[in-house]
């Protein structure tokens, strides 16, 4: 019975968004301000219906409910809670359900919240969500119903993906979908621009907190995929190149291209044109992935269950929406008139340099990811090859170098004429921290691959550069330090927020450098109570014991670690089988300081009567590891530092008006007037 | 010039919107859900040994049994539902003459004798493999798959997924005409 209610809200939730999605545009034409109010109340609605839709689907996992087709494939009674309801969106049916909830949700946002937006573009944004949404509900409803019934119901469900039964792979779909799903936003407001053929600095201001939350989201929703990874799979490592993994990341790339580019567009009324394609791109990279993903034209450990059908539909979708956003900007946006001029070497300059780099590497991803697909399509079926890290390693690292000096510059020039000299001079404390860096690496580790002091170099510079900045601002030790607490909490939160991000990142180079160069091995087949020694540490097998979890039975091995004779750690790792989903996993066992990471896994069994008392053991030394979600951290925090500026949420032109109380009761929001 | 340049992102899309779609449509992609052929494809089937499911069922059988003429074995269960929706096409593979052969896959001994009871027995021969370790030596995946099984005891094919009439007639017919045939 619940069920079918959720299926009639679905039903429902399209009707409105086809109503959204023609009537505030009509009005938005006409200048009907009654017309173009329909918007707000149709895209609460929706979000009202698309929460007892997904409710209702939450309902039927939670309980068992097998007779719905999805809960049969995707739960069964015995999972623990948390991963029935994780398994919600742990499947197609119920994840497009989640994307379009999320969808309606940023729309039912811009309803309430966007009370200052000038009534026609706020209609007009609107209006495209809605049409987003159409064409997804749609999708859903017609080839991936998460209401379809089975009969007669099965007794017991087929369980969930035991990959995907993992506290930190429960909560990393619904991180990335609010990133993946947020860049709409700039994609509605850059498409309502096209159509009203009018980019202000008043735009950019609006965007730019759609695009920083979506980027903040999706910063945390990779970084914590990517921490799966590395405990989870076991493989050591925390990012494949895998094509799901860039299917994440592309967006990520543009999306940071557009929160910078944006900047440009409020503070200078420049490069419009440029961050409407880009607001453009980014989104189409969200449904890309989305496509990638959902049709199974590539095959991943992520693939979900692939169906050509929805292929199709999907790409439709996407030919609809990438290529009419694309066709309407080649259409209007060479009548943009461009703004304010500058110099080459000034603030501009540097976020125009940025913006190349970034788009650079995004299409370098691009290339990497779609390349085999292309080849395959050319070739008839006949030639497969994949494209895999060495060839990303490659390309990928050589922008992010001039991308990271740059970084460290940019924030030095000033806007319009940058002074190269003064900026030079404010650089010297990161040349400084950056030749120390690399000497002191050379001499710590001098048998390293030879890079590896360069790239911490780097990473010195960028956190060095990013700090002086930071003091620069607030006078540190070049005036009392009362002055500078004074600054200091007169700082823009969102000038804090890019520092912090900044510095995130430094931090992250510094994990990825230390995690790649400076990585040692251990393989090895070991019996209870063998010792082995290697990676500068000794590796004794205690013991392996078996047993069984709520669905699963499990063989729990017990590491001992010492080192030099003393005893480090002793940990505990798991390979699990899964006996519905016939699938087996391991728990890698990890003893983390903030230094490094001591990582044991246990493997498969001896086959032959000889072996079948060992396993087969790996153990890895990870340097530096935690600190790349530690900088991921940092990155996310400096978001929401920035994002909670009131600068963000507070129009340019009505400053002075919001000081006062709001005029109009909240819960009848009437149009602001348009200046 | 500029015309141009804003209309280079659109035919770019244009160009990756037809390859995708080319992708897309090619039935003889698609229609293979095992396109990362098996390894195990045109190697000696792996030894495996099964006892019988139960006294009154016909089996128990080792890789050595299926040698001397071309053999289907299909890995099936009880309890999966896919496995029933491809159990007439398994009966009439047998009843048109072919050697099908059973592996009963994470079963357990009343429920697999019970279902075969109901539905019908058509395999020549049925392994029980309670504990998948028969299934993993030939790299099962999930239930069902079909192998064929050529004289020499080489895998010529694998086909993961329910049999379906087209599946049948365009994988598996032929198949085994080829190598009954060469």
């Amino acid at each position: 019975m619940i069920a079918e209610i959720g299926q009639y809200v679905l039903i429902a939730a399209l009707v409105l968004a086809a109503v959204q999605a023609i009537v505030p545009l009509w009005g938005a034409a006409r200048g009907d301000a009654g017309l173009m109010m329909v918007g707000d109340r149709t895209a609460i609605a929706q979000a009202a219906a698309l929460l007892i839709a997904f409710a209702a689907l939450t309902h039927g996992f939670v309980t068992s409910d097998f007779s719905l087709s999805v809960v049969f494939q995707n739960s069964h009674s015995l999972k623990p809670m948390l991963y029935k309801v994780s398994g919600v969106w742990g499947n197609h049916e119920g994840s497009m359900l989640l994307w379009v909830l999320v969808l309606a949700l940023f729309s039912a946002a811009v309803a309430v919240y966007g009370r200052n937006l000038p009534p026609t573009l706020k209609a007009r944004v609107l209006s495209i969500q809605a049409m987003i949404g159409f064409a997804f509900l749609a999708f859903i409803i017609f080839t991936s119903n998460p209401f379809a019934r089975l009969s007669p119901a099965p007794l017991d469900g087929t369980g969930l993906n035991p990959l995907l039964q993992d506290p930190g792979l429960a909560f990393h779909p619904p991180l990335l979908y609010l990133g993946y799903v947020g860049f709409s936003m700039a994609f509605s407001f850059a498409i309502a621009a096209l159509i009203e053929g009018r980019v202000d600095a008043a735009w950019g201001r609006w965007v730019r907190p759609w695009t920083l939350a979506a980027w903040t989201f999706l910063t945390g929703g990779i970084a914590l995929g990517s921490w799966w990874a590395y405990y989870e799979l076991g493989w050591g490592g925390w990012w494949f190149w895998d094509p799901v993994e860039n299917a994440s990341f592309m967006p990520w790339l543009f999306g940071t291209a557009l929160l910078h580019s944006s900047i440009v567009v409020e503070k200078r009324d420049a490069l419009k044109s440029w961050t409407i394609l880009l607001a453009i791109l980014t989104f189409s990279m969200s449904l890309l992935g989305t496509f990638l993903v959902r049709s199974g034209v590539l095959t991943s450990v992520h693939a979900f269950a692939t169906d050509p059908e929805r292929g199709v539909f999907i790409l439709a979708i996407l030919a609809i929406a990438i290529g009419g956003a694309l066709t309407l900007f080649a259409v209007r946006a060479p009548g943009m008139k461009g703004g304010g001029l500058f110099a080459p070497a000034s603030r501009e300059g540097a976020l125009i340099a940025n913006n190349m780099l970034l788009t650079l590497a995004a299409a370098t991803v691009l290339l990497g990811t779609l390349y085999p697909l292309i080849l395959e399509a050319l070739s008839g079926g006949e030639t497969r090859v994949s494209v895999g890290p060495p060839f990303f390693n490659a390309t990928f690292g050589p922008i992010m170098v001039p991308l990271v000096l740059l970084m460290a510059i940019g924030p030095l020039m000033a806007w319009k004429r940058g002074n190269l000299r003064t900026a030079s001079r404010k650089i010297i404390p990161a040349a400084i921290a950056a030749l120390l860096a690399i000497g002191v690496t050379f001499l710590a580790v001098p048998d390293g691959p030879g890079l590896a002091p360069f790239a911490m170099g780097l990473a010195a510079w960028l956190a060095a550069g990013t700090i002086a900045e930071w003091g620069g601002r607030i006078k540190l030790f070049s005036s009392p330090p009362s002055v500078s607490w004074r600054r200091l909490s007169g700082q823009p939160r969102s000038a804090s927020g890019m520092s912090l991000a900044h510095l995130g990142l430094a931090i992250m180079i510094v994990g990825i450098t230390g995690s790649s160069a400076w990585r040692t091995e251990l393989v090895t087949t070991l019996s209870p109570g063998e010792t082995v020694e290697g990676a500068g540490y000794a590796v004794t097998l205690e013991s392996v014991t078996e047993g069984r979890g709520p669905n699963y039975s499990f063989e729990r091995a017990t590491l001992r670690i010492e080192e030099d004779g003393e005893l480090v750690t002793t940990m505990h790792t798991e390979r699990r089988f899964f006996p519905i989903a016939n699938q087996t996993t391991t728990e890698a066992g990890i003893r983390t300081t903030l230094l490094s990471d001591l990582y044991g896994v246990i493997g498969e069994r001896g086959r032959t009567p000889e072996t079948a008392d060992a396993w087969t053991v790996r153990f890895f030394v990870n340097p530096l590891v935690p600190w790349i979600w530690l900088g991921a951290l940092v990155m996310v925090f400096g978001g929401f530092l920035s994002l909670s500026d009131r600068r963000h949420r507070v129009g340019a032109p009505r400053r002075a008006a919001n000081t006062a109380p709001p005029a109009n009761p909240p819960t009848q929001p009437l149009p602001a007037p348009a200046e | 010039m500029r015309r141009l340049v804003v209309i280079l992102p659109v035919a770019i899309f244009a160009a990756l919107l037809g390859v995708m779609g080319a992708l897309l449509t090619d039935g003889e992609r698609n229609n293979d859900p095992s396109r990362l052929p098996s390894p195990l494809v045109g190697k000696p089937a792996p030894a495996i040994s099964l006892p019988a499911v139960a006294d009154n069922i016909p089996g128990g059988f080792s890789t050595e049994d299926l040698k001397g003429q071309v053999t289907i074995v299909n890995v099936f269960a009880s309890w999966c539902i896919p496995c029933l929706a491809e159990h007439p096409l398994i009966t009439q593979l047998a009843a048109d003459g072919a050697r099908v052969y059973g592996i009963n896959h994470r079963d357990k001994s009343a429920d697999a004798v019970t279902w075969l009871r109901r539905h019908g027995n058509p395999y020549k021969a049925i392994g029980f493999d309670a504990d998948a370790r028969a299934s993993l030596e030939w790299g099962v995946t999930g239930v069902p798959e079909t192998f064929i099984i050529d004289a020499n005891g080489t895998i010529a094919y694998k086909h993961a997924g329910p049999i379906t009439p087209e599946v049948l007639k365009q994988k598996i017919l032929p198949k085994l005409r080829e190598i009954e045939g060469g």
